[in-house]
């Protein structure tokens, strides 16, 4: 990892450690993309540490603590701080556990995915021609399947668990990387250093890996993060529908389900579920944003240019657009 | 030499960009003027400040760039400030003009010629389509474009590149301006074609008494076609003079660098000479004259910044050694810091 | 022209191949039909009775060119829960959904251009700071979360708006907004970036420097550019949405489109019916890309459709 970041970050001769450290410090000059980096890592911790620090047990239910208020609100008590739902469960323990569905979902199918999808695309790419038009043309046809509504019918069929929903996103979500990496390896073939390799009798195996691997790391990455988010979605919005997550397992989407026969007088079942995939979309999503602009030079040069810019615009008190200047 | 009521003065202009390696100068007391029907050269290597000088006449000059000093004044009027901005969005592209480098970016690519020939006199005389057709029919065929009906239906991408400059010629002087900026109007083009651009120009300023700032980085594009001739070095003029002596007696050892560097037919020269080192930083310029570094002739007073001097019959430069030899008793030297 | 369209069709029968190949695959060779589509209290020779009408008993080959044979016939079968052709009960509910997608995403598009402009002509400033905020913010939001919300807030707090089903106009606000919600956020930061890397190409240079005023250079220079890449991300919101957001949004405010009867045939092991719903939007995909090809070929003179 250390030493493919290296390739998109200009000289770091003097070691991982002040890459490291130089690479946080720019960080938190975005506050949203910190705020994004680390609200993920405490998801993450959630996850893991879910028996540890929920509350409750997420399936213990309760007939005489139902439908109870979070704490803020009158009824509610801190022995629930979220409140419970129409079942007497702990809402709190239920969105700290159903954090583990949502990542494990995530992580599994991006992970799968993409590595599937960059060995057909490093293939596709490297061989060229008829394999590669056959390939792509394969890549073609599946982004045209109606994605969630083919997922519901073949999970209908198989079966809900949380098994079939990551092998499923999987199938369905490789394109995108095979697509990537084809583009970039069919590019980075062509340039003079790779072409030189080759000359000179370099093996397939080591241009790919000493070549053409180190190009692919930064998209990819963007790439696997933002699908990331695709994926959690598309998870909560499988699961809300009923065919993703069962019970008595937990997921956040599940949870929204559940509280849509209680809408009507118990708005918070909806809420802290819903928010805490917002939340952890939102923070990937910022993230993401700043890891794509922060790997590419020209990108980060437009970026300074425009806070000057606007920078400059409130001292002058914010007077001409810029084309009409 | 110095005629009459200037078009366009440019005094002391300055210009800076602010990136994240620190602020560049690209600009530094540029001063220059232009009169009627004259054909200034404004010659450099690349980030010497010719183009930005170009696009800070047209107001083209972006955030984070911008002009931080000197002023620029069209027929006696500033062009800077909220109400010089005014103005200047009513005389850019009526009575001045601009050619661009590159035609094959230049030209809006989704656009047909017509449309994008049109709609410049649709706005400055108000033309109806109608009558905005026929007068861009006239003006390919004054650029030598055949089938200019045929042509305006057309798209940029259908051209070549020799003709797509040609169109950025037409639509430069569609509204007969007085003073036309060309930005290296050849430098993409093949070399053939770049006589044929270049003959053009000079033949559109004849017929329509046009000023023309050439801004090139090629001596021998400026030789044939301008009266004056603007050196630039590290976002400076370093030598401004009459064509004629620029070509014969060049006074800033940069001048004479580059004239050696150039290869021409007429003289059978051994091998060219190359200017050693490369263009100062303009993040962090050294101090004094920022040729300094390269400069075969340098000594100590150029930790000065030299002025602009008449040190040639027809010219002036910036150079203490052109100075000294220029007027070797030193009369006046002594006000010079 | 025409030659282009064919192979188009050519590429979208492969499309409508492969599902075909998937569906069948998922439900003859993982799935059993008899046990999904029968109750669990069916008698063996009920099962078996359904099997060989179904025509199960025979050999794969056969069973697969029988099911080809009845898609080019549109002879999806009968569905069990409404006991009439499959095929009808879909013509009768794409309207529904059309409508949805209509308003949804035509409210998406129609917000986004001017939202997307405005923030990229002061890139940095403090409306597009807030552009991008909430661009985000709306791309991180799942669309039933924000149904309910809506539900909670503008149905049964203000009491403003019906919860659910069709009838009135106002029966269409809230499911159009939700399902607009993530197009419109995506759509408005595409305008955003990609209007602001066109204002610095050289021909917005050009076009400033001939003098024109701010409203041709941003509505007809650049604007066209943008809505090259625009169309593709459009496209693209169409068929997702088409695939699936419907589903979903459908759902949360029981609109009676495809995608509810959708869901509903899950739930009744209504097989036929999910495969005619399947097909149907597969077909349609499979349409509206040809029509961007041609929509890319009238914004964009360079593309070559052959």
């Amino acid at each position: 990892m250390s030493s493919a970041s290296t390739s998109s970050l200009p000289l770091a001769l003097s070691g991982g450690t002040r890459l490291a450290g130089g690479f946080l410090r720019e960080l938190w000059h975005d506050k949203p993309a910190a705020i994004g980096l680390l609200v993920i890592l405490l998801i993450i911790a959630m996850a893991i540490f879910a028996p540890l620090i929920a509350p409750y047990d997420p399936a213990a239910q309760s007939l005489i603590a139902r439908l109870k208020p979070p704490a803020w609100l009158a009824g509610g008590s801190w022995a629930h701080p979220l409140g419970t739902d129409h079942l007497g469960r702990d809402v709190l323990s239920r969105v700290i556990w159903g954090s583990r569905a949502t990542l494990l979902i995530g992580f599994s199918v991006v992970l799968l995915a993409g590595t599937f999808g960059v060995i057909v695309g490093l293939w596709a790419g490297y061989a060229g021609g008829r394999v590669d038009s056959l390939v792509m043309r394969l890549v073609d046809i599946q982004v045209s399947f109606p994605g969630i509504l083919l997922i519901l019918l073949i999970v209908s069929v198989i079966g809900p668990s949380i098994t079939t929903m990551i092998v499923v996103l999987a199938v369905t979500n490789w394109m995108v990387y095979a697509r990537q990496v084809r583009g970039i390896v069919m590019s980075v073939r062509q340039t003079a250093y790779v072409e030189a390799a080759e000359v000179i009798g370099c093996r397939p195996g080591r241009v790919i890996f000493r070549h053409i691997l180190p190009n692919l790391f930064s998209p990819i990455l963007t790439v696997a993060i933002l699908e990331f988010t695709n994926i959690v979605l598309a998870e909560a919005a499988i699961s809300f529908l009923g065919l993703g997550v069962q019970p008595p397992a937990t997921s956040w989407g599940l949870d929204v389900a559940a509280a849509r026969d209680y809408i009507f007088i118990a708005w918070w079942l909806i809420t802290f579920p819903g928010l805490s995939i917002v939340a952890t979309v939102l923070s990937v999503n910022l993230f993401a944003n700043w890891v794509r602009i922060t790997a590419d030079p020209q990108e980060r040069e437009k970026r300074f240019a425009r806070a000057q810019a606007a920078k400059r615009r409130r001292a002058r008190g914010d007077q001409a657009t810029v084309p009409a200047e | 030499m110095s005629t009459p009521e200037p078009l366009l003065e440019v005094e002391q202009l300055r210009v800076e960009f602010e990136t994240r390696a620190g602020i560049v100068h690209a600009l530094n007391d540029v001063s220059f003027s232009i009169a009627k029907g004259e054909t200034l050269g404004i010659v450099g290597e690349s980030g010497s400040g010719k183009s930005v000088t170009a696009q800070a006449v047209m107001g083209l000059v972006d955030l984070p760039g911008r002009i931080c000093g000197g002023d620029m004044r069209w027929r006696g009027r500033s062009l800077l400030g909220r109400e010089g901005q005014r103005y200047g969005r009513s005389i850019r592209g009526k009575e001045v003009a601009m050619v661009f480098q590159d035609p094959m970016t230049s030209l809006n690519p989704l656009l047909t010629i017509g449309t994008q020939l049109c709609e410049v006199t649709e706005r400055h005389l108000g033309l109806t389509r109608a009558q905005a057709r026929g007068r861009a029919e006239e003006l390919l065929a004054a650029v030598g474009i055949s089938a200019p009906a045929r042509r305006l239906g057309q798209h940029p991408h259908e051209l070549s590149g020799g003709m797509r400059q040609r169109v950025m010629i037409a639509m430069a002087i569609a509204c007969e301006p007085k003073l036309l900026i060309a930005d290296e109007p050849t430098t993409a083009l093949d070399v053939t074609i770049q006589a044929q651009i270049l003959e053009l120009i000079a033949e559109l300023q004849q017929k329509l008494g046009l000023a023309v700032i050439l801004i090139t980085h090629d001596l021998g594009v400026v030789a044939g076609l301008c009266h004056r001739v603007a050196v630039m070095y590290a976002g400076r003029i370093v030598e401004s003079a009459d064509a004629d002596a620029l070509f014969t007696h060049p006074a800033h050892p940069y001048t004479q660098g580059l004239l050696r560097s150039t290869p021409s037919l007429d003289v059978v020269e051994e091998r060219l000479a190359s200017i050693e080192g490369t263009p100062p930083s303009l993040l962090d310029p050294p101090p004094g004259c920022p040729f300094r570094p390269r400069c075969p002739v340098a000594f100590h007073r150029c930790l000065e910044m030299p002025p602009m001097a008449p040190v040639i019959a027809g010219g002036e430069a910036a150079c203490w050694w052109a100075m000294e030899r220029a007027l070797p008793e030193n009369a006046f030297l002594g006000t010079a810091d | 022209m025409g030659s282009f369209i064919l192979r188009r069709l050519w590429q979208g029968l492969l499309v409508v191949l492969g599902v075909t190949l998937t569906v069948f695959v998922v439900t003859r060779v993982f799935g059993d039909p008899v046990s999904l589509m029968l109750p669990l209290t069916a008698t063996a020779e009920q099962r078996a009775a359904f099997a060989h009408e179904i025509g199960l008993d025979r050999p794969l080959l056969v069973q697969f060119l029988g099911f080809m044979r009845d898609l080019v016939a549109l002879d999806f079968g009968n569905s069990l829960w409404q006991r009439r052709p499959a095929i009808e009960v879909v013509f009768e509910r794409l309207p529904n959904t059309l409508l949805l997608i209509v308003a949804g995403l035509g409210f998406a598009i129609l917000a986004s251009i001017p939202l997307g402009i405005i923030a990229a002509l002061r890139p940095g400033g403090i409306v597009d700071r807030l552009t991008v905020s909430l661009g985000l913010i709306g791309l991180s939001m799942p669309q039933f979360w924000v149904g309910l919300l809506f539900i909670v807030i503008f149905a049964v707090q203000l009491k403003l708006l019906p919860t659910s089903g069709m009838g009135t106009p106002a029966h269409l606000i809230l499911p159009a907004l939700t399902l607009g919600l993530t197009p419109l956020a995506r759509l408005t930061l595409l305008v955003r970036s990609s209007m602001i890397d066109e204002l610095n190409q050289q021909y917005i240079k050009a076009a400033r420097a001939k003098g024109l005023g701010l409203s041709r250079i941003l509505g007809v220079h650049a604007l066209r550019n943008v809505l090259i890449s625009f169309l593709t991300l459009t496209g693209w919101e169409l068929i997702s949405i088409l695939a699936g957001y419907t589903v979903v949004v459908e759902t949360v405010f029981a609109w009676p489109g495809l995608g509810l009867t959708a869901m509903q045939a899950i739930q009744r092991g209504d097989l036929f019916l999910m495969q005619a719903i399947v097909f149907s939007i597969a077909f349609l995909i499979v349409l509206i890309n040809i029509a961007l090809d041609i929509a890319f070929k009238m914004i964009d003179p360079r593309i070559n459709l052959n």
